[in-house]
């Protein structure tokens, strides 16, 4: 798991989310699993709501 | 005699004469009480064309013979999805009135057609039958939509109304996407082959998750490129899903049949084609509010997970063996002491019995029966025999309660009275 999501599309990182999101939800992990995954969780929302707030459409017309 | 003129209210020459006002009404009551002009279908050529300003059309349609006046009332004229021009064939369905203050007849129409509309029909409806019979329309053929698409392609025309509705809506719902526009003709007889060579374009790309083929409203031959058995193929052949969105809500289109996803509008189209932030944002912020109350749930669970151990610990100290240990041990020392104690006093009686006992049997008791022990004053040895003293030698002579000094004279040569005890 890459620490570093500025690479992350948004798609990715929804995808992440829900799976991270399953995870916690399914239990059985370790207090430092735990907590790494909803610290990655949180960062992922964080950077989505980045992702929509820094979005521009970008519209290219081909020859 | 002055010329007299018939009186128009003379009722005396025979059914008498009209007003000009009855005469009309008369003709207007044959002609709009005859079935046959009052359901009219009539071809011919646009001319005189006029929109007022109440929004009414109105026209002429004629042929090389006749002409015929026209008039199509506002809430049928704006029903109208094509431009009627100026020398335009066309096809109108009505019936026939009189306008009384002009005195004329005219054909007032609800709809107007190009004409030739009814073989496009045709030609739509086989066209239609034949690729639904080949199973271009079917379901399983329909591909599923990107989730989140990346790279949107757009075939339509970049003049055109439709590219706008589609960048606005792209752009309010989800702007992270990225338009890719293949340019082409929606109109005419050069669309079709446009429309196919964009698509293929787009198609051709890996990058592209999704193709809009749109474009605005317009009349059926506005429209009929959509209707073009090439268009169709094309769409139902590329690997990237396709979205239609041509012309308005009631306007169906072949595309429209072979698309995955058939959209009422461009407008339409590009709802369809990507989420919406407004929904990504509530979920983004029902996530965040899960991962905040798991967290909270989590450290819940593990504070109450750990107060549980330490009662638990608490009671499975080993402090209570240690104290238990601890007890024991003071208690072995007390009997230890005590038994020590005990032995020490049971030594010291013993120990006092054996002093006694040694007490008769020590050279004291011998000295307190009379004897005496002798000893060389220089010396300090005792005297056992005869030999060991010299007339002179001094000696120490111990009794029962001290010792005093004599010196040896000589040897004695006198009995000694024995005592007996």
């Amino acid at each position: 798991m890459s620490d570093d999501m500025s690479t992350l599309s948004f798609e990715q990182s929804v995808g992440e989310l829900e799976v991270t999101v399953k995870r916690l939800e399914e239990g059985d992990l370790s207090l430092t699993d735990s907590i790494a995954l909803y610290e990655r969780g949180m960062r992922l929302v964080q950077h989505c709501n980045d992702l929509l707030d820094a979005a521009e459409l970008q519209v290219q017309e081909l020859a | 005699m002055q010329f007299e003129f018939p009186s128009f209210q003379s009722p005396d020459a025979g059914r008498g004469a009209w007003s000009v006002g009855e005469l009309t009404d008369y003709i207007k009551e044959v002609l709009e009480l005859d079935p046959e002009l009052q359901d009219v279908r009539v071809v011919g050529e646009i001319s005189n064309l006029a929109r007022a300003a109440s929004g009414h059309l109105y026209f002429t349609l004629k042929d090389a013979q006749a002409a015929i006046s026209c008039v199509m009332w506002r809430s049928d004229a704006q029903r109208l999805r094509w431009q009627p021009e100026h020398g335009a064939a066309a096809e109108a369905w009505g019936r026939i009135s009189v306008y009384p203050p002009r005195g004329s007849y005219q054909l007032v129409v609800d709809t107007l057609r190009p004409a030739g509309a009814g073989d496009l029909h045709a030609r739509f409806e086989q066209l239609r039958e034949r690729l639904r019979a080949e199973g271009l329309f079917d379901e399983d053929r329909k591909r599923p939509l990107p989730a989140f698409p990346r790279v949107v392609g757009v075939v339509t025309s970049p003049q055109a109304a439709a590219l706008r509705d589609v960048r606005t809506v792209l752009e309010r719902r989800y702007p992270l996407v990225r338009v890719l526009l293949a340019p082409a003709m929606v109109q005419g007889d050069q669309a079709p082959p446009q429309i196919v060579a964009a698509l293929q374009t787009l198609d051709a790309r890996d990058d592209v998750d999704l193709i809009l083929l749109v474009r605005g409203g317009g009349s059926l031959e506005d429209l009929w490129a959509f209707n073009d058995e090439r268009v169709a193929r094309a769409v139902a052949a590329c690997r990237h899903p396709v979205i239609s969105g041509v012309g308005h809500e009631t306007d169906s289109t072949i595309a429209d049949f072979v698309a995955d996803l058939r959209a009422p509008t461009p407008s339409a189209a590009a709802e369809l084609a990507v989420p919406d932030q407004i929904e990504l944002r509530q979920k983004l912020d029902a996530w965040r509010q899960g991962l905040l109350g798991y967290m909270e749930r989590l450290l819940d669970q593990m504070q109450q997970a750990l107060q549980g151990h330490q009662r638990s610990l608490q009671r499975l100290s080993p402090q209570a063996r240690v104290d238990t240990h601890r007890q024991q041990i003071d208690d072995l020392l007390r009997r230890a002491s005590r038994a020590l104690a005990h032995d020490l006093s049971l030594r010291r009686s013993e120990l006092a019995g054996r002093q006694a006992r040694l007490a008769t049997l020590s050279p004291q008791a011998t000295l307190e029966r009379g004897y005496a022990i002798i000893r060389l004053a220089d010396s300090g040895e005792v005297v056992r025999s005869t030999g060991q003293v010299r007339a002179g030698d001094a000696l120490a002579i111990r009794v029962q309660d001290g010792t005093f000094g004599a010196e040896a004279s000589s040897e004695w040569k006198g009995e000694t009275k024995e005592v007996r005890e």
